[in-house]
């Protein structure tokens, strides 16, 4: 990649070259009312050294003494550095998928690879070419079911994570359709009865969790026989993506489109952000998936190369007609998650789903020694909601020892029968047989 | 570029023939000849309405994704559902073979509105 100064020698160049005199007269035709006549408020500039200062001060407050048992939608896992490496490469540079694409055949070959991964992970025929994040993904589904199916009323489980939730609600605000949020029972899994009754021929879709934002898996195949019972399509939801390394497919169990995010590979917490969301969906409905598709094909030659297809339905050819105003694919972390499954494998991400889960059987017989029970009876994969007493306490006393203990999900679910207890905890490769041993004790204070 | 004499068209490139009481729509030469391989077309289904000037459906190529716009009012009696599997017809046949629907006008008047062939050539010509 090239490295480009920015000297006033070249401003003045560019300037020349578009006949402005000056950069204020480059904006002249702003009226003058929008223009802003003052300076920014903001603090001033630093120089490096300063500003390296600043930022190590920063850094110095993060406590990484140990890594977080806190998932809950964003998980912590080793990431490889080679994957940190070769994102520095500057053919990879961008956070977009490009719309002059085909000159970009390495960013096209690593999203067709993206999409193989999330096809062979799903189970289902076609995946786009990347998403925003795991939460606009999954509003994306229920737009698309409520464009395929001529219906207006999504139903979606309450153990779908809650900020998911939230945007899902953001996104249909504006189409008004009704959303019906169906409760779950005492063993944390989408209560089918419920289910039942709030499913009827106006429904669109249902919208279930693969493993759900409490840690429980699904009984997937029956929620699905529901929804089509009506007619409905089904959208699986996966934010832990590690456990479709060892859970069967949801594109297998009757998942129509099937959404998430893939941030567990290759990506760091991040505070929360930003991570790559997939969308997957069974071919049929593919003239209505949002986003596009990197295809494989030949070229006039015969050589292997790498095309966009499936673009004409973007708002930048369809406008107001597109199937959706995706804007950015976090094209950049879809990189860094692709990379990752690839130095896995199959058998690698099979191993790595394992320990995971291992990790959480220690943690949960941990914790039954130190006097702490599951709060959900059903079965998990690595995260697991525990009755710990009073979970706001807990957190802040571990945090004094450089453990961030979990996430209370009294912030979410306030109505929960044990809501003051209930912390959810993951256990990862990362956390060792030691650490949890030392989490589990220091949790019984 | 053909323009058959027996048809009347619409400004958005559409063709329509009577049949008996009932009318025949399709897209024009010109129009499929603009657009190149259509890969896609989406249609409605018998019984459902459309109305003159408004959206019956879609025709993708791999250009462009456009609509399909009816050349007058009723409601859909026949569909062309081979088109679904080989959408190439509206490129080889786009007045045969490649029709799309046939529709039971609301107002049979509203098809003498439409232009006739040399209209429709001018019109085509002028967009040249």
């Amino acid at each position: 990649m090239r490295y480009h100064p920015h000297t006033p020698d070249d401003v003045r160049a560019m300037l020349d070259a578009v006949g402005a005199a000056s950069l204020d007269d480059l904006f002249r035709s702003i009226p003058k009312p929008l223009r802003l006549a003052r300076a920014l408020d903001v603090p001033p500039a630093l120089d490096e050294i300063a500003l390296f200062g600043e930022l190590g001060r920063l850094a110095a407050r993060n406590d990484v003494a140990h890594p977080p048992f806190a998932g809950a939608g964003c998980y912590p896992h080793h990431v490889p550095p080679v994957v940190d490496q070769l994102l520095l490469r500057g053919e990879f540079f961008t956070a977009y998928t490009p719309y002059q694409p085909e000159i970009s055949q390495g960013t096209l070959q690593a999203l067709f690879e993206w999409q193989t991964f999330v096809c062979l992970l799903t189970g289902q025929d076609v995946s786009n070419a990347s998403m925003y994040d795991g939460a606009t993904a999954t509003a994306e589904a229920a737009l698309m079911a409520t464009r395929l199916t001529g219906r207006k009323k999504i139903a979606i489980s309450a153990a779908v994570h809650p900020e998911y939730r939230k945007v899902v609600a953001t996104y249909l605000r504006s189409t008004h359709d009704e959303i019906a949020v169906v409760p779950f029972g005492k063993d944390g899994r989408t209560d089918l009865d419920a289910l039942q009754k709030a499913v009827n021929g106006e429904t669109a879709c249902v919208i279930a969790g693969w493993p759900n934002f409490l840690g429980v898996v699904e009984p997937l195949p029956e929620i699905s026989a529901v929804a089509k019972k009506a007619g409905a399509l089904t959208v699986s939801v996966t934010a832990e993506a590690v456990a479709l390394g060892a859970l069967q497919a949801p594109g297998a169990l009757g998942a129509d489109v099937s959404t998430g995010t893939f941030q567990s590979f290759g990506n760091p917490m991040s505070f929360g952000g930003p991570a790559p969301g997939f969308f997957a969906l069974r071919e049929a409905n593919v003239r209505q998936m949002p986003g596009r598709v990197c295809g494989a094909t030949v070229d006039k030659h015969g050589r292997r190369g790498f095309v966009l297809t499936l673009s004409t339905r973007e708002q930048h050819i369809r406008r107001e007609k597109a199937t959706s105003n995706i804007c950015t694919n976090s094209g950049l972390c879809a990189l860094a998650a692709t990379m990752h499954l690839a130095l896995l494998g199959k058998k690698g991400l099979s191993d790595l789903a394992r320990l995971n889960h291992e990790r959480a059987r220690l943690l949960r017989d941990a914790m039954k020694r130190a006097g702490f029970e599951p709060v959900f009876s059903g079965p998990t994969f690595n995260e697991t909601a525990f009755d710990v007493g009073d979970a706001e306490a807990a957190v802040h006393r571990l945090a004094k020892k450089g453990i961030v203990a979990g996430a209370p999900l009294a912030r979410w679910y306030p109505d929960l029968p044990k809501a003051k207890g209930a912390l959810l905890c993951v256990a990862t490769e990362l956390h060792s047989p030691e650490l949890i041993e030392l989490f589990a004790q220091s949790v019984r204070g | 570029m053909d323009f058959p004499e027996d048809l009347r068209y619409t400004r958005e490139h559409e063709w329509a023939k009577k049949k008996g009481d009932r009318i025949v729509v399709g897209i024009t030469d010109f129009a499929q000849d603009q657009l190149g391989d259509v890969v896609y077309v989406e249609l409605p289904d018998v019984g459902d309405p459309v109305k003159k000037g408004e959206s019956f459906g879609v025709v993708e190529s791999t250009k462009a994704v456009s609509e399909l716009f009816a050349p007058l009012s009723g409601k859909v009696v026949e569909v062309n559902d081979p088109l679904t599997d080989a959408p190439e017809t509206i490129n080889e046949d786009p007045y045969e073979e490649g029709w799309m629907i046939v529709v039971e006008p609301s107002d049979p008047k509203e098809l003498e509105a439409l232009m006739d062939a040399k209209a429709y050539r001018a019109f085509v010509e002028e967009q040249e």
